[in-house]
């Protein structure tokens, strides 16, 4: 077992973790779980399960391992519901990821709901993929797009969100958790305030998701979007999660097989909930990772978890201040601020930093890292990231130090 | 540790810290500029051109060591040389030049100058130049 319990809360072995991922015999340092996180063998094993032992499409067939296959699907669908507190398993829609989730509202609710002159709020720190989607909608309805600004230490100007909220928007996006400054967001405050105004709320889960989970009904939001490749799962499968009453009343996103009830020549059925969203053979394997990804995440617990990453970060963050000439972005440590650690150092392009760093076998993201609008606000071209996850060690955020040591020894 | 000596040698720290021909041409005859859409980063190149021989020619913009040194020790092997014989410097050149071992992660740092000199001297497009 990964965890041990001591007294009431659980904590987490981390070396016991480490055992279940096997690419660590690597002997890489892997600072870039906010890229994309490492995978257990318990999720790749349930995958492999699928492709030797029950291979078969779902749905469509009344034979044997077609069945188990729908059942193991299906399964992984109520996983989910229980790891995001839906009510119902009907609204866990299964996309490609956190990217087709947005695209999905924007293209199916916002089509139908947004008109001129409405108004959209987004916020400078988002990711491309919960910022553009919204350009294209606003530019195509001719509609406004706002953005609330942050503040001098990464965190989003409340004031500004509640003057926004008074010109009632349609509709607000912004994520649990930034992607680059490792922001903490007060969501559910957000959220409330957001609803009191009129406005529907979707909230990018993409790196909240897999640190801190989610309950969507204690949120209060209308939709939240994830991805499973960040949180243990494989890549190609994320979450829409919607309020049913909302998903019943949007149009399909994409047609063909698997969205229908019945086909004539003259017209077309839709398939209940959550089938109308999900077009085509469905990535059975992964949706069947994904499934065993909430498992292990929840087996070992968000407690654990996160108490892991605020101890790391702890560490990461003392470590990397000591370090002259090097500037952190975001939040000081406290509650709201999470394990990604966006950085520079004076007089080192943050190219050259990720490159000295790989050839010590420390990964670590560098660039705008798919926020280029929060680059231009902080006025730098690029930023080197380090992010933790519950199996990141302390050692390896000493290689990432003394790399960084290395790295200003060269640049002298 | 000696890898990484070896990378980033002393010339190109060198090109990178005390960049030649660093700056702008007022009235240039060609200017141009170019992104490395990965990350942001830019370089741009003016040219003041006489009886097609490259007079002279700066460069600005801001990124990695790879990039602003391939720029500046672009810039030195350009001067004085006519346009004809510009067009036929190529990606080989300029590898060879810097003399490291370059990841293809790299590579678009390394080649954002040529794809200023070509794009800009030659309206070579863009696209073009990124399929070479
Ligand atoms: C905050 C945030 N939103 C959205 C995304 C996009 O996720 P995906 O590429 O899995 O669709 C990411 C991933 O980088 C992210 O960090």
């Amino acid at each position: 077992m990964a965890t041990t319990s001591t007294s009431s809360t659980k904590t987490l072995d981390v070396e016991s973790v480490r055992r279940d991922f096997p690419i660590f015999e690597t002997g890489i340092a892997y600072l870039d779980s906010a890229n994309t996180s490492q995978r257990p063998r318990q999720v790749t094993g349930a995958m492999q399960e699928y492709f030797e032992k029950y291979n078969a499409n779902i749905l469509r067939a009344a034979y044997g391992i077609s069945e188990t296959a729908t059942e193991r699907f299906e399964g992984a669908r109520e996983k989910v519901k229980r790891f995001v507190n839906a009510r119902s398993a009907k609204e866990i829609i299964f996309t490609s990821g956190t990217t087709e989730s947005i695209n999905l509202v924007a293209y199916s609710w916002g089509r139908a709901n947004v008109r001129a002159g409405d108004l959209i709020v987004c916020t400078v720190m988002e990711h491309h993929s919960n910022l553009v989607p919204w350009q294209v909608l606003a530019a195509e309805k001719q509609a406004r797009l706002e953005f609330v600004d942050v503040d001098q230490q990464g965190r989003l100007r409340q004031d500004q969100f509640q003057a926004l909220l008074e010109q009632k928007p349609k509709l607000v996006a912004f994520n649990q958790i930034s992607n680059t400054l490792g922001t903490v967001n007060p969501y559910r405050e957000m959220t409330a305030a957001a609803g009191s105004a009129g406005a529907k709320v979707l909230i990018d889960g993409a790196q909240g998701a897999p640190h801190m989970g989610f309950d969507v009904q204690d949120a209060g939001c209308d939709f939240y979007a994830f991805s499973s490749h960040k949180m243990c799962g494989p890549t190609g499968v994320g979450v829409l999660w919607g309020r049913r009453e909302l998903l019943e009343e949007m149009p399909p996103f994409m047609a063909g097989g698997e969205m229908i009830k019945v086909v004539r020549l003259e017209g077309t059925t839709y398939a209940d909930l959550p089938h109308k969203f999900e077009a085509g053979t469905q990535p059975i394997a992964e949706v069947i990772g994904l499934g065993a990804a909430v498992d292990y995440l929840t087996g070992i617990g968000f407690d654990a978890i996160r108490a892991h990453e605020e101890q790391l970060t702890e560490y990461a963050y003392e470590a990397l201040t000591e370090i002259e000439g090097l500037r952190i972005f975001g939040p000081p440590l406290g509650p709201d601020r999470a394990g990604v650690l966006s950085f520079d150092v004076a007089g080192i392009h943050p190219h050259d930093l990720s490159t000295i760093l790989d050839r010590n076998g420390v990964c670590v993201r560098s660039g705008h890292n798919c926020t280029m609008p929060l680059m231009t606000r902080l006025d730098v071209a690029a930023v080197a990231r380090a992010s933790l996850y519950l199996y990141t060690t302390k050692t390896e955020v000493d290689r990432l130090v003394q790399g960084l040591k290395e790295a200003k020894r060269i640049f002298e | 540790m000696a890898a990484d000596e070896q990378f980033y040698r002393e010339y190109i720290l060198d090109h990178y810290k005390n960049p030649r021909n660093f700056g702008r041409i007022e009235a240039a005859d060609i200017t141009h500029e170019e992104y490395n859409p990965l990350c942001g980063d830019m370089v741009g190149m003016d040219f003041r051109v006489r009886d097609g021989v490259i007079e002279d020619v700066k460069f600005h913009g801001r990124g990695c060591a790879i990039s602003q040194a391939s720029a500046s020790l672009l810039t030195e092997r350009l001067k004085g040389m006519t346009l004809d014989e510009a067009q036929q410097v190529g990606k080989d050149d300029v590898l060879e030049e810097l003399g490291i071992d370059i990841s293809p992660a790299r590579l678009k740092c390394a080649l954002l100058s040529l794809k200023v000199l070509k794009v800009g001297a030659y309206g070579l497009a863009a696209e073009e130049e990124d399929e070479q």
